[in-house]
């Protein structure tokens, strides 16, 4: 842990022994012992997950009331938050955990139920007040207004962006399908478009859009500006239509081609074919495309910040300029949260559409 | 019947189907054989209209193949291909109800035409209806694909190197399923081979294409005792044509009385069988039986008067 007079100050370190009694201190230190010791050994995957889970709430544990054992007495603008041994611990047991889950491979269903066990436990913790006295629940404690607009924005950019990408996106993808020409002039120029850093893409929406906002009539009143939403919406569009067009044509592309030459054999029309055989098989293919742009966005949003796009970026910008740490973090871990949520969401999504079940069923 | 009536098809000036007439009868199965190039899938192809012909037409029982448009054409022809094509997306079921789902039958209708398919191909309908493709043997998927194919009761079923992808052993059961299914439902078949051996097995007419063009257009025995050109006796191999004729003579065309030693021929046997028996076992002569009571025997000297008459 550390404990810091401000919140711009670098804290001192303070180790778990000295945190506070050893009531306090003791449970938590023996459910991290134990979770390790359930969960280092290799042979059973459910004793690793039950492990990680044991050294998290011991984690969870030492934190909450380290928090307020410290901060006692210590003035209002003291900060206490986590120290690299808490964050070191909890990468442990995170990846123990994924490990776990990966080894155990459960089904679609199993996953969503876990995924909103996770998110409810998250929820009540952070709900409960058990945290609040963390420097990073401080920060959000002082700007919960602009959080939640910030939260709003970010996924209107990232979704938003996306459902046009997907709009424009799937249907030129079935275009190039259909017709070679036209696929290859299309994708070489969405992969040029993707190579360009997003820094610099940003920065190039300034000046087109902001020319496009003192030209156009009318677009300015419809919120087309060289800083602000537009441009970074358009940039994260343009940047999302790369894997939407070119994994809807390489999903369109794998049906088998004996399989289409069957389908045109029987008397299929090319609506039939594809609504019946392409879609169909390439579903998956074509939502991991989706998959791929929705965590993209989530993360390259941030970046919006910079040209006045709003979302977590914000966040994390002005903690750059004040240097200070909880703001970024404040920025980062949602975004971080986000995109692992969407990422495992869309993967349950991917094996649900697969056109036939593995193995046997 | 199915009047194909001049049809030619040409890529950049180059004849790959020139000016084939034929006609094939309800009720059989004629085999269009030839070398790779030959035109054989091309010619195929054009009568469901997978190619457009550059010139002629083709008839079917009267009425021209270019009266319909093309996928409504398709629906009425039944096509096989190699590799089966079945949709690895959709259950058996669904894979065989594919061509009645698209004329819109009602639903018990198309279940109903699906069991009675599965039960045709010795299929259980209970164990298979449900399965998806990727759950069958290659020898199931092929079936599952011509029953397919069969399904909305054709009125000519096309296949294209239909066993192609078959090892030696399930392809000869295939092939004897399709004749029995073939008889049984006396439809009208046209099957593209390279494979020889499959042509004269397999078909009551035998056409053999070179270079484009129909080169014979015959019976089997015809193919084999008197080959119109040097194509097609290669085609048939010049050392194997005895053993190819005689593989077509059953043993009840030269079955005299009398007694021979060893183990009986069934009387559905070909001369061929009956030389391998004597061959194998040294004999001059075998039993030929008919459901378990000896009727006669085939001598070694009867099988090389019959392959002496080229017919």
């Amino acid at each position: 842990m550390t404990v810091a007079a401000n919140r711009i100050v670098a804290g001192e370190g303070v180790t778990v022994l000295a945190l506070a009694g050893a009531e306090v201190t003791l449970p938590g230190l023996v459910a991290i012992l134990v979770g390790l010791t359930l969960g280092l050994p290799g042979a059973w995957p459910q004793l690793r997950l039950v492990g990680a889970i044991v050294g998290l709430a011991g984690l969870l544990w030492l934190l909450t009331h380290g928090a307020s054992a410290l901060l006692d007495g210590a003035g209002d603008y003291a900060r206490v938050s986590p120290a690299v041994g808490f964050w070191c611990l909890l990468l442990i047991f995170m990846l123990l955990m994924a490990d776990a889950l990966a080894n155990l491979a459960p089904g679609p269903l199993a996953r969503g139920t876990l995924l909103a066990a996770v998110l409810a436990a998250a929820g009540i913790i952070l709900w409960s007040g058990a945290l609040s006295e963390l420097s990073i629940l401080q920060e959000y404690a002082s700007r919960k207004a602009a959080f939640a607009n910030a939260a709003l924005r970010h996924l209107a950019l990232a979704l938003g962006s996306l459902a046009t990408a997907a709009a424009v996106g799937f249907p030129l993808g079935i275009l190039c399908h259909r017709r070679a020409d036209l696929r290859e002039t299309t994708l070489p120029v969405l992969s040029f478009l993707q190579t360009i850093p997003s820094l610099a893409m940003f920065g190039l929406m300034i000046p087109i859009l902001g020319w496009v906002g003192n030209t156009l009539p009318g677009a300015q009143a419809i919120g087309i500006a060289g800083i602000g939403f537009a441009p970074a919406f358009l940039a994260l569009v343009l940047y999302s239509l790369l894997p939407v067009v070119g994994n809807t044509v390489a999903g369109l592309a794998s049906a088998p081609p004996a399989a289409l030459e069957a389908a045109r054999g029987m008397g299929m029309t090319p609506r039939q074919r594809l609504l019946r055989v392409e879609l169909p098989l390439g579903l998956p293919v074509i939502l991991t495309g989706v998959r791929i742009v929705l965590v993209q966005n989530i993360g390259l949003a941030v970046i919006a910040g910079l040209i006045g796009g709003g979302g977590f970026g914000t966040f994390v910008f002005q903690g750059l300029n004040q240097t200070a740490a909880d703001l970024i973090l404040l920025g980062a871990l949602p975004t971080v949260a986000l995109a692992l949520v969407s990422a495992i969401v869309m993967d349950i999504l991917v094996d649900l559409t697969r056109p036939t079940p593995k193995g046997g069923a | 019947m199915i009047e194909i009536d001049r049809i030619t098809k040409t890529y950049d000036g180059v004849h790959a189907v020139d000016s084939v007439t034929m006609t094939v009868e309800t009720g059989t199965i004629t085999i269009i054989v030839g070398t790779s190039g030959s035109g054989k899938t091309t010619l195929l192809r054009m009568i469901n209209r997978l190619e457009e012909p550059s010139s002629g037409e083709v008839r079917i029982n009267g009425e021209s193949t270019l009266a319909t448009k093309p996928h409504l054409l398709r629906r009425r022809i039944g096509y096989a291909i190699q590799g089966h094509g079945l949709f690895p997306h959709h259950s058996v079921a669904r894979n065989i109800g594919a061509v009645p789902e698209l004329l819109n039958w009602p639903k018990d209708k198309i279940s109903a035409r699906v069991d009675e398919l599965l039960t045709l191909f010795s299929m259980d309908p209970v164990a298979f209806r449900d399965r998806y493709p990727a759950e069958l043997s290659g020898g199931q998927q092929q079936r599952v694909g011509v029953a397919r194919a069969l399904a909305s009761r054709p009125d000519l079923l096309l296949m294209d190197e239909p066993f192609g992808a078959l090892d030696p052993i399930i392809r000869s059961r295939a092939q004897d399923d399709l004749r029995r299914i073939q008889q049984r439902l006396g439809s009208t078949i046209m099957l593209v081979t390279h494979d020889m051996d499959e042509a004269i097995r397999l078909g009551d007419r035998v056409a053999v294409m070179d270079g484009g063009k129909l080169v014979q257009y015959a019976t089997p025995a015809e193919i084999i005792s008197q080959p119109a050109t040097g194509f097609v006796a290669d085609m048939v191999g010049d050392v194997e044509r005895p053993l190819r004729l005689l593989s077509l003579i059953p043993v009840s065309e030269v079955v005299e009385d009398g007694a021979a030693e060893g183990g009986a021929l069934p009387a559905g046997a070909s001369l061929r069988d009956a030389l391998a028996a004597c061959l194998w076992t040294g004999r001059t002569a075998v039993p030929v039986a008919h459901d378990d009571a000896v009727v006669g025997r085939v001598t070694l000297d009867a099988i090389r008067a019959r392959a002496e008459l080229h017919a």
